[in-house]
């Protein structure tokens, strides 16, 4: 599904990625673990097409095309998707209208009508339950306002509205207690189905107890120095990142 | 060469002042006619403003009196069918509405309506002949003629506008609806003037909406005064939707008693040229005065909003917010200024301006004012000028929407903070519509606005958010 070929990356003339090859298959669950400052949001946000990074060598294949010749949006209404480590608050856009809009365009995109009001309505409510959304979350304006906690179940809330082929998750278990925790894995794992696939970056082991990964990677100073089954995980935890550095 | 021609038009309003005098006087109270005079000799010290003057810095009426303009002192509108010509599609706003024509009250019914509860709606013209001493009263009391010489100007001309007056204790159910149409086949200056009073405890919501059937060159110098009594709540709409060239000073000068409450929202969605002067005299305690505006102008639009809130009296509340959006080589103003004098301890006034630019010819010049000479007072004020948050834009790329409609949401959202203090609900909801429209480039001045119009080729603004 995504496959990263010797992936360098910049940002203002500094090099952040250097080198990096990964692939990600249908049905998969990733963990991306590091340090901080190891490049694993540049990662994210490379993938999720932020322009302020030049690529300055190797190619990222989505579903067989080429993602450099997609803009971001393009590459959302295709089915990737990048839960935010700081979502972004939009005063005075309702997240109810925000989400139309992006289903709707993505509709149009593939082709699909466009859902009315209702049936929007209706999709929200059973989205909201699925993700174990009780609030009135969704008449507010986008973050505006939100807690920590508020702000990562609602990003689950919109993946769960999108349905993507690809989540990668940016340290979506950052700031959050056990409560907001369990119901951000909860609305991963419901998610999950045999042709989607997740990326989940994080800086400790403690949300991969919840999101069970197939594959843990370690990158560091740009570069994937480890994979390895979900023990990889806890042998980290367990040693921390030091234990890693010195074997490389 | 500009300065002639605006000397030329002065020149010209002078000698008209005299060779006139018989139809200009009318039927006017001798002391509306006393003060005819004495603003005359105003207007003929300081000619036009101009832009040496603080508050006309950044707007410079030159141009625009660089016409031969045609000026009416008899009405010739008086019994023309306005029916014929548009209807207000606001739906549901049951409103007693009334017109001016070119400048003079449209004799639908009457000249003069009482209601049953003692409220007089009609023209001013006729208010001075049937209720002289009513309007001799408060006529000219708030309007300042030595300092604004477009006010100066207009109340040496004036004949016709509207007049309402609301008895003390009358609360009236149903906004009146002032509808405001320039239609002409030539340049026209024009100088409606309005009183508004509200007696004690009275309560009252106007809604001015100042609109434009020609794309010929007109000039219209608004005055409009408006009285609050103690208790009084008096509530102000206007919804400015003008062709090109149309340029729009509208002066207005309130006065408000003790306990009175004031609320005005001002969205300019179209007009070649527009000023509103907003000069607010607080002269009682416990006063709540609350002012609103949206503008959205393109092309080479200019809007310039000026707002003066004198706070006289000690214990009072005052609060300005303005927000703009500016496409193309559009250009705005906002001058607000606070005045808190040295015993109104207490006061409690706020004051901001936010405007995003679409375009690096477009320009808004904002300057946010505190005058404070009270030390027990809570003041604040803000200003921003700005673009659209370029996080949020990723954000809601990231999620799949276009730039533009990323934009379009953002916009309507930052308008969306002035039309949602629009209290009466038929009328936000039609604003919001027409400002969702105007974003996103499918407001007509003609088609989709406040008055349907059947008769000319309609003319399309558009704000275009793919600019930026």
């Amino acid at each position: 599904m995504l496959k990263i070929k010797d992936l360098s990356v910049s940002v203002h003339g500094k090099i952040i990625i250097e080198g990096l090859n990964l692939e990600v298959n249908e049905g998969e669950v990733h963990a991306i673990m590091g340090p901080n400052g190891s490049g694993k949001s540049t990662l994210a946000s490379v993938i999720a097409g932020r322009e302020l990074f030049t690529v300055e060598s190797g190619e990222i294949t989505y579903l067989g095309q080429n993602l450099f010749d997609m803009p971001a949006e393009e590459r959302a209404r295709e089915g990737i998707f990048m839960g935010f480590q700081y979502p972004v608050e939009i005063p005075g856009v309702s997240i109810a209208n925000f989400m139309r809009t992006a289903l709707n365009e993505k509709r149009k995109h593939l082709g699909l009508e466009p859902l009315t009001g209702a049936e929007f309505l209706k999709l929200m409510e059973e989205k909201k339950k699925m993700v174990d959304i009780h609030s009135k979350l969704t008449n507010r304006a986008v973050n505006e306002g939100f807690s920590g906690g508020e702000k990562k179940k609602n990003e689950i809330f919109q993946m769960a509205l999108l349905e993507p082929r690809l989540a990668i998750l940016d340290e979506t278990d950052s700031g959050l207690d056990i409560d907001a925790l369990k119901v951000v894995a909860n609305g991963v794992n419901k998610l999950k189905r045999e042709d989607n696939a997740t990326i989940v970056i994080t800086h400790y082991q403690r949300l991969l107890d919840y999101i069970v990964p197939d594959f843990v990677h370690v990158l560091y100073d740009g570069r994937i120095i480890r994979s390895g089954p979900k023990e990889l995980a806890m042998e980290l935890e367990e040693k921390g990142y030091d234990w890693i550095k010195q074997e490389k | 060469m500009d300065t002639v021609h605006t000397t030329l038009l002065k020149d010209r309003l002078l000698e008209l002042y005299q060779q006139e005098q018989e139809a200009i006087r009318g039927k006017a109270t001798p002391f509306v006619n006393r003060l005819r005079k004495h603003a005359f000799s105003r207007f003929r010290e300081n000619g036009f403003p101009e832009t040496n003057q603080e508050n006309w810095r950044f707007t410079d009426l030159t141009p625009l009196l660089n016409t031969e303009f045609v000026f009416d002192f008899s009405n010739q509108s008086r019994h023309m069918d306005v029916d014929k010509i548009f209807t207000c599609d606001v739906y549901d706003l049951d409103t007693f509405s009334i017109t001016l024509l070119n400048g003079w009250f449209v004799y639908k019914h009457a000249p003069l309506t009482q209601l049953p509860d003692g409220t007089i709606i009609g023209s001013l013209a006729k208010a001075m002949e049937v209720y002289p001493e009513l309007v001799d009263r408060y006529y000219g009391k708030a309007v300042k003629t030595e300092t604004h010489t477009l006010a100066a100007l207009n109340t040496a001309f004036v004949q016709d506008g509207l007049f309402i007056y609301v008895p003390e204790g009358v609360k009236v159910e149903k906004p009146i609806q002032l509808i405001n149409i320039v239609n002409t086949e030539y340049p026209v200056f024009l100088q409606p003037r309005h009183l508004v009073i509200a007696e004690n405890n009275a309560e009252l919501t106007l809604v001015h909406c100042d609109h434009s059937l020609t794309h010929n060159i007109s000039f219209t110098n608004t005055v409009m005064e408006t009285y609050a009594g103690e208790g009084a709540a008096v509530s102000h709409y206007k919804i400015q939707n003008k062709g090109r060239n149309s340029a729009l000073v509208t002066s207005n000068f309130f006065h408000q008693d003790a306990s009175s409450r004031l609320y005005s929202n001002i969205i300019t969605l179209n007009g070649g040229f527009t000023k509103n002067i907003l000069d607010v005299a607080i002269a009682g305690t416990g006063c709540r005065s609350e002012h609103y505006g949206l503008y959205l102008v393109d092309s080479n639009q200019h809007v310039d909003n000026q707002l003066y809130i004198d706070h006289r009296e000690h214990s009072c509340y005052s609060n300005q917010l303005y927000k703009g959006i500016l496409d193309d080589e559009a250009t705005a103003v906002f001058s607000g200024k606070v005045m808190v004098q040295r015993h109104s301890q207490q006061t409690e006034a706020h004051q901001n301006n936010h405007n995003i630019l679409l375009t690096d010819e477009a320009r808004a010049n904002t300057q946010p004012h505190l005058e404070i000479y009270a030390d027990d007072v809570k003041c604040s004020h803000g200003a921003t000028v700005g673009q659209l948050d370029p996080e949020a834009m990723f954000y809601m790329r990231s999620r799949g929407l276009c730039e533009r409609s990323a934009r379009q949401l953002m916009m309507i959202a930052f308008a969306g903070e002035v039309v949602s203090e629009i209290k009466i609900d038929a009328l936000r909801e039609r604003i919001q519509h027409m400002v969702e429209k105007r974003l996103k480039g499918e407001l007509s001045i003609c088609d989709q606005c406040m008055l349907h119009c059947n008769s000319k080729e309609p003319t399309t603004f558009n704000i275009d958010p793919g600019k930026l």
